[in-house]
């Protein structure tokens, strides 16, 4: 028999507002079992601990039962507490009287009552408790990092510098994200490549760090501490060790009118290219659908012009299986297509641009070289009209828009309109907007700059329509601060189109089992508190894959993703889970169900002998769990058809004893 | 309740419009194409409506001048359709005493040629009880 001691909290009044906490611990301590039973304001306080502990030394307690908030607040805090006072911590059960009573009844006598049920039936659990143990598993001292945007590669160079191994997976034949598609950056208007660059170059220069570029992650098992994740290079016909990057082959390729994805199809690329100058790593690539070699045998140019021999049109894709401790998602975000929203007929026109298009215009290594031209004529736009919120903030067009606000755009189509009067003093520029939003540092004050010192025309209103008409674009726009409906002849639109998550997180989730939101973002494990951990253990977020950012909160989220890593990377072994299952051998009967419904391959089968009640022998085949890859999901548990199958603090018997005691 | 909420009530029910989801972008206005003959512009119906200023609304000639286009409809992105809560003011006029603006009388002395038959049953449904 147990000597179970029974602990209420108030939680101030959270708890003792609708809950009589009294007649709650006097009604408790008539339970089998119990022998001491009291209420206190805050038990999970230094002086409430005390309580606990000086109870179990004075009453010599075998069982406790908390009565407080989720067992996910201070499930960890009370074991703790028990296992400093000598008693082991999975005799400790919580009984949820706050957010399971409290906070949803109203009334005194219905939360009370409830409240006693609960704790009745962690008692009854607690009754059957018993010591467990948890068993220790090694770390594999290396982390994988999936995307190499900005965040990919700040969290891998800060994990890198703390001396763990780190491989960078990215799916485009470079690393460098969309920062490598800026011009310049606002606040401080730096130019992008200028601060990325050098760090790109870190990357490919740190011994710590492993760049695995065109290459995709296609299978991930195990857990914390012990991923084994299957990498897919996919072949790019060009030989990675050997390539100089010198370009000759991108020259004197035939196929040029190849849409060049990096400048978002506003100029051309070979079938064989080099996505940018900076590109890291440094090779060249060959596109399988435009090569006339690859598909249909006829040509084979750059492989004579390679001096160095690095063409292989016979490459095929490679699969490697790599074990990590640590996984850090940073796949980024892309910007929304833009053709389903005819009003602003970016389908329609060349010169109505998205902002990332704009960008590019604005690039010294832009399709332009840097001069503002207009995509359709070529000609220097005069009339320029941005639009913010551009499939942001809608919730009425779910198939096409988004219904959050994507955050950045309003900084960057300030630092749009600045940079354009600031080359172009001969334009006039108009920004038409819902809110401005600038909360960060000096954002309000760069977006005042645009104003005050470059003139920019803000109107509060939305464009309602873009009509091309002859070599203008017709806009009608509400002003709203003037009442009036004002028309505009534009040479150029530029859409400030909302932001998603890149298309292959999705899948990427399932493979990690990590949690995601309604719009396909990472969900953290806390919003508040672990905002860059996702809720399944070893898997860490980084940049816009959880959240529309901008750079200095990508890179601080990169960093403190980094620094969890860190901390995890730095411990030899981890502490597991005990709850884990484990099957009554004598009742398995050797089906395999368990095995099949395990979703981490825990289960294995073992032929063994058993003595049999009349002293014979007999080798049966009976379900064997690895401790240390169970995760205690209790599938296995509900699928055993002989009841074989329990999980240790969680065993059906446990479970059944609670539902009576609720019963009761 | 005053006679203002109870049409607002009416209003709002016969419309199934909830203005408070607009967020006062002004797209339904940037898109109106008959904007310059409106007196009050589809935002602010659906702003008045909510702050409970009917009396300007009843007494504008703006709920004849919308075009039912549904244009304001079609490009909100909250989903409010001010074109419908537009509507309903109308209607709500129209049910008030001596709301008929049109009756068979009148027509002869209206009728052109060019106009088509249409614009006459339009003109009933937009004019009269
Ligand atoms: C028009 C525009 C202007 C901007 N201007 C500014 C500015 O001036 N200042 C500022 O601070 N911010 C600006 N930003 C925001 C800035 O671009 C982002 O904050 C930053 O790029 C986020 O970095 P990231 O690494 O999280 O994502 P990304 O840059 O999107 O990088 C993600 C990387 O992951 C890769 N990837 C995706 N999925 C996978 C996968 N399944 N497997 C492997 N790899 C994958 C992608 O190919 C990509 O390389 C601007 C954004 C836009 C659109
Ligand atoms: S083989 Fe393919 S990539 Fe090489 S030059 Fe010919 S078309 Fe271009
Ligand atoms: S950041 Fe500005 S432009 Fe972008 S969605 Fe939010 S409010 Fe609109
Ligand atoms: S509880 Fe059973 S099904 Fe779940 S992980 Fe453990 S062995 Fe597999
Ligand atoms: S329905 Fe009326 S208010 Fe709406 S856009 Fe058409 S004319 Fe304007
Ligand atoms: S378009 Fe919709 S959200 Fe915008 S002002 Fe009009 S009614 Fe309000």
């Amino acid at each position: 028999m147990q000597r179970i001691g029974v602990f209420v909290c108030h939680c101030g009044t959270n708890i003792a507002g609708t809950v009589n906490v009294e007649a709650v611990s006097d009604a408790l301590r008539k339970e089998p079992g119990v022998v001491f039973s009291t209420n206190y304001q805050y038990m999970c306080s230094q002086a409430g601990q005390d309580i606990i502990k000086n109870a179990i030394a004075e009453y010599k307690l075998t069982g406790i039962v908390v009565c407080s908030c989720s067992p996910r607040m201070h499930e960890a805090t009370f074991r703790k507490t028990a296992a400093s006072a000598g008693i082991n911590p999975y005799m400790v059960e919580i009984a949820n009287i706050r957010e399971q009573c409290s906070w949803v009844h109203k009334d005194t006598l219905t939360g009370t009552e409830k409240a006693i049920i609960l704790g009745r039936a962690a008692i009854a659990k607690v009754n059957l408790n018993a010591p467990l143990t948890p068993g220790q598993t090694p770390v594999t001292k290396r982390a994988l990092v999936i995307g190499g945007g900005i965040a990919g590669i700040q969290t891998a160079l800060d994990i890198a510098d703390a001396g763990f191994p780190v491989d960078i997976v990215e799916k485009k034949p470079t690393i460098g994200g969309k920062m490598a598609q800026l011009d310049k950056t606002f606040p401080t208007l730096d130019c992008a490549a200028c601060i990325l660059t050098p760090k790109m170059v870190d990357v490919a220069q740190n011994e710590k760090i492993r760049i695995f570029s065109y290459s995709e992650v296609t299978e991930v098992h195990g857990f914390v501490g012990n991923f084994d994740v299957t990498i897919k290079k996919k072949a790019r016909y060009v030989r990675e060790d050997i390539c100089t990057g010198c370009g000759a082959c991108t020259e004197k390729c035939p196929q040029k009118k190849i849409p060049n994805e990096f400048n978002l199809g506003m100029d051309t690329r070979r079938a064989i290219y080099i996505p940018f100058a900076q590109a890291v790593p440094k090779v060249a690539t060959i596109d399988p659908d435009h090569c006339n070699m690859l598909k249909n045998g006829k040509c084979g140019v750059c492989s004579k012009v390679c001096t160095a021999g690095a063409i292989d049109y016979n490459a095929k894709d490679e699969f490697l299986t790599e074990k990590y401790g640590a996984i850090v998602v940073a796949t980024g975000f892309n910007p929304i297509p833009m053709d389903k929203f005819d009003e602003f007929a970016y389908s329609q026109s060349k010169d109505v641009i998205t902002s990332l298009e704009f960008e590019r215009l604005m690039n010294a290594a832009g399709p332009t070289g840097g001069k503002l031209l207009r995509p359709s004529d070529g000609e220097h736009p005069h009339t320029l009209v941005f639009v913010q919120c551009v499939g942001s903030r809608c919730e009425a067009c779910a198939e096409k828009g988004k219904e959050y606000c994507s955050k950045i755009c309003c900084m960057y189509t300030a630092k749009h309109a600045m940079l354009t009067r600031d080359k172009y003093p001969d334009t006039e520029v108009y920004v038409f907007y819902i809110d401005v939003r600038t909360p960060g540092k000096n954002f309000d004050e760069f977006y005042r700059r645009a104003v005050e010192e470059y003139g920019v025309h803000y109107i509060k209103g939305m464009v309602g329509k873009v009509s091309p008409e002859g070599n203008k674009l017709k806009v009608q726009a509400s002003d709203l601060i003037e009442n009036r409906q004002i028309h505009i002849d534009a040479d150029l639109v530029v859409l400030a189109a909302a932001i998603e998550p890149d298309k292959s997180a999705r899948p990427l989730a399932t493979m990690l089992t990590a949690s995601m939101d309604t719009n396909d973002f990472f969900t953290e494990a806390h919003p508040k508190l672990r905002p860059v951990e996702s809720p399944t253990a070893g898997v860490f977020l980084s940049g816009a894959c959880q959240g529309p950012k901008d750079i200095p909160e990508t890179v601080a989220q990169a960093g403190a993703a980094a620094s969890k890593v860190i901390g995890l990377l730095c411990k030899d072994q981890l502490t597991g889970n005990p709850c884990v299952a484990h099957p009554d051998e004598m009742m398995c009967s050797g089906c395999s169900n368990c095995e099949k419904v395990c979703p981490y391959g825990a289960i294995t089968y073992v032929d063994k002998e058993f003595r049999m009640p009349d002293r014979t022998t007999k080798v049966r085949r009976v379900a064997q769990v690895n401790e240390a890859v169970c995760q205690g999901c209790g599938c296995c548990t509900v699928a055993c058809m002989s009841g074989a199958m329990d999980l240790k603090g969680f065993k059906n018997e446990q479970i059944f004893a609670e539902v009576d005691a609720i019963c009761r | 309740m005053t006679n203002t909420k109870r049409m607002k009530e009416d209003i709002l029910r016969m419309s199934g419009v909830n203005p408070r989801k607009c967020m006062k972008c002004g797209k339904c206005s940037g898109t109106c194409p008959n904007y310059d003959e409106m007196e009050y512009h589809p935002h602010q119906f659906v702003s008045m409506v909510e702050e409970g200023r009917l009396e300007p609304l009843l007494a504008s000639k703006s709920l004849y001048t919308c075009l039912s286009c549904m244009a304001c409809i079609e490009r909100c992105p909250r989903g409010v359709e001010p074109a419908k809560l537009i509507e309903a003011v109308r209607l709500l006029k129209e049910r008030q005493k001596d709301g008929n603006h049109l009756t068979a009388n009148d027509i002869p002395a209206r009728i052109d040629d060019d106009m088509p038959q249409q614009a006459i049953v339009t003109a009933f449904r937009k004019y009269t009880k």
